[in-house]
């Protein structure tokens, strides 16, 4: 590690599809307690560097660190457990249960019992369940989302759904969290809001990584950018600095404005 | 049971507990009660194979409703449980309930066995592979003569007994199934109230997800396979020790559908829903007395009719009926019944 306060570290990350070389040699650095955001056009490859720190797709090349372990070759699982929580671009709410039970199987990596003793309902069990529930609650409580626990996820507005993934997330106790485009399909108010919850994530001490086309919350939250195109890094700085590189204007300007 | 937009309230957890206490106290009444009431020898018989059905059935349901799996083998898991009770106490006169024990464990050793390949895989292999599994169990039940008694049949399984009581009549059998239907149920209830329950059905939900909120998906699925076959191992024991006489015929790849059908028909994912299924189609089947050929092919017509009319299950589409909003301004009184129905 070349900067020890930095709690990911990628460095010469390669993957390709097929023929298609969907990351290429992609090296950053986040800091811990920052919000780093990471953004480009569309197939920018920014979903894929996600499901590679997170152990969906395994590197082809290169090496990738989360607080001096390496994370290569980690499952997704073993990655939550070590600390890392992300979530979904395409919604991957538990739709078949409730926004409560949704975050309760956030707290799978906080307990411990097994089918044996789940079977049996044991004290352990039932210890252990009231723990669960309490946790659960204070996290509905921080996202505000006390008032719909009982609800099934699968009727919730998308606004509150990308808010259920989120407690899910936070329920694991991540020391850093992916969010996969969590602004996409909000409206202004909602993204207001979620820009106010991504601060006060970080405020508890997690650091964020943030994958995201609106221009707006990536320019008014992050302390950080790095910006991808066609899997290659084109540009990293401060938002101030990421807003007059002609580079970047170029890859945009080429597909989509911004 | 329904918020103004018409989607289902879920009751909070501790209420959930309440109304099973309710439900599970109700099936103490109605198991006790039942044989005062029919007197029939043969609807006794009938009940017996239900109970026996119904912990197939729920065993299975944990498998299909709740991790999203599909076996078409359970048959030859109900047949192993059978065979390794009827050989080691027949034939090397083993003490029963030891022998049931060793039964399913080894039944489970061996869906470990098969389930932990087919499940490393993505797709449907586990389908195949209890598919092939299934078959070749039902030949081997035939073939291994010297052990299995050929097709011919394992005779002369003894009863069951505790203590002094030996259960050699369908009375006895009757009270011993349902206990452990009974006792089946509840743990199956236990298991679907804890961490291990919602890790299942978060599978079922989204695996990806599943697995990046760090449980073990591979391994729970292979888990929960392990366990269904110990359900269908322990009813294919009791089977054994109540009929004392088995063969192959018992074991077929039929079998293993009309499980499945039982799960469909119930509400995959019901717990309930588990023990409605296998009594309705296990009536049905002893009604339509014929040859299976015309059996299958009822299956089939009615497996059709409920997936297109009902594909959460009879007894899950028989709420969402009564809980719709159409009907309920149609009685206009919510009678007790209703609510406490709605509670499911
Ligand atoms: N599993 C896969 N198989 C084949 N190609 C893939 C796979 N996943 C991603 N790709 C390709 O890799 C490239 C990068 O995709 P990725 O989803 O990472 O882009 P992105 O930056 O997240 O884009 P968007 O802004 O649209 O979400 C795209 O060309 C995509 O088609
Ligand atoms: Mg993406």
């Amino acid at each position: 590690m070349s900067n020890s306060d930095s709690i990911l570290e990628l460095v010469n990350v390669s993957i390709n599809f097929g023929g298609l070389q969907a990351i290429n040699r992609l090296s950053f650095q986040v800091e811990s307690g920052q919000i780093f955001a990471l953004i480009g056009p569309n197939g920018a490859g920014k979903t894929t560097a996600i499901n590679m720190i997170t152990g969906i797709y395994p590197p082809a090349e290169g090496e990738i660190y989360f607080e001096g372990q390496v994370l290569s070759g980690k499952k997704p699982y073993q990655v939550t457990r070590m600390g890392i929580a992300r979530t979904f671009q395409n919604i991957q709410v538990f739709q078949n249960m409730t926004v409560r039970e949704n975050v309760m199987v956030g707290l799978h990596t906080r307990s411990r019992s097994e089918f044996v003793r789940c079977l049996l309902h044991t004290p352990m069990v039932r210890k252990e369940e009231r723990m669960i529930r309490r946790r659960c609650n204070e996290i509905l409580e921080f996202m505000g989302l006390a008032s719909k626990a009982g609800l099934l996820a699968a009727g919730l507005p998308y606004g509150d759904q990308k808010k259920v993934e989120i407690a899910r997330t936070l329920a694991t106790e991540p020391r850093l969290l992916l969010l996969d485009e969590p602004a996409a399909g909000l409206n202004l108010q909602e993204t207001h809001e979620m820009s106010h919850t991504i601060l006060m994530i970080r405020e508890t001490g997690v650091t964020v990584l943030l994958v995201a086309h609106n221009m707006d919350l990536v320019m008014g939250i992050s302390d950080t950018i790095t910006v991808l195109n066609y899997g290659e890094k084109i540009a990293d700085g401060s938002p101030a600095e990421i807003q007059n590189s002609d580079k970047v204007v170029a890859a945009y300007l080429g597909r989509e404005p911004w | 049971m329904e918020n103004r937009n018409g989607c289902k309230l879920v009751d909070l957890p501790e209420s959930t507990r309440r109304k099973d206490r309710f439900s599970f106290t109700l099936l103490v009444v109605i198991i006790v009660l039942i044989p005062v009431l029919v007197e029939s020898k043969y609807y006794l018989i009938v009940l017996n194979i239900i109970g026996l059905n119904t912990i197939v059935v729920v065993g299975l349901n944990l498998l299909i409703g709740f991790a999203g799996q599909i076996s078409l083998g359970h048959a030859a898991f109900f047949g192993l449980g059978s065979y390794f009770s009827g050989i080691l106490t027949a034939n090397y006169g083993f003490p029963h309930w030891p022998a049931m024990v060793v039964a399913m464990l080894a039944t489970g050793a061996i869906a470990y066995l098969i389930g932990y390949p087919a499940l490393k895989l993505r797709g449907h292999y586990l389908v195949m592979a209890t598919l092939g599994f299934g078959i070749i169990i039902n030949i081997l039940m035939g073939e291994l003569e010297q052990f299995t008694g050929g097709h011919d049949g394992l005779i002369g399984i003894p009863p069951l007994s505790v203590g002094g009581l030996t259960f050699d009549n369908d009375l006895k059998n009757f009270y011993l199934i349902w206990a452990f239907v009974f006792f089946c149920m509840l743990v199956a209830r236990n298991l679907l109230d804890s961490r291990v329950g919602r890790a299942l059905r978060a599978i079922h939900g989204s695996e990806v997800a599943a697995n990046s909120l760090g449980v073990n998906t591979s391994s729970y699925k292979v888990k929960v396979f392990v366990l269904s076959a110990m359900f269908a191992s322990v009813s294919g024991s009791l089977y054994a020790h109540y009929i004392t006489f088995i063969s192959p015929s018992t074991y077929d790849f039929y079998y293993s559908i009309q499980v499945v059908t039982m799960v469909i028909v119930g509400g995959m994912g019901s717990l309930w829903g588990s023990l409605f299924g296998a009594a309705i189609l296990s009536f049905i089947s002893e009604a339509l007395h014929v040859a299976k050929q015309y059996h299958i092919i009822a299956y089939g017509v009615f497996l059709s009719l409920i997936l297109i009319f009902l594909p959460e299950g009879v007894l899950v589409g028989i709420q969402h009926f009564y809980q719709s909003k159409k009907l309920q301004r149609l009685i206009a009184v919510k009678t007790p019944f209703l609510l406490w129905f709605n509670r499911f």
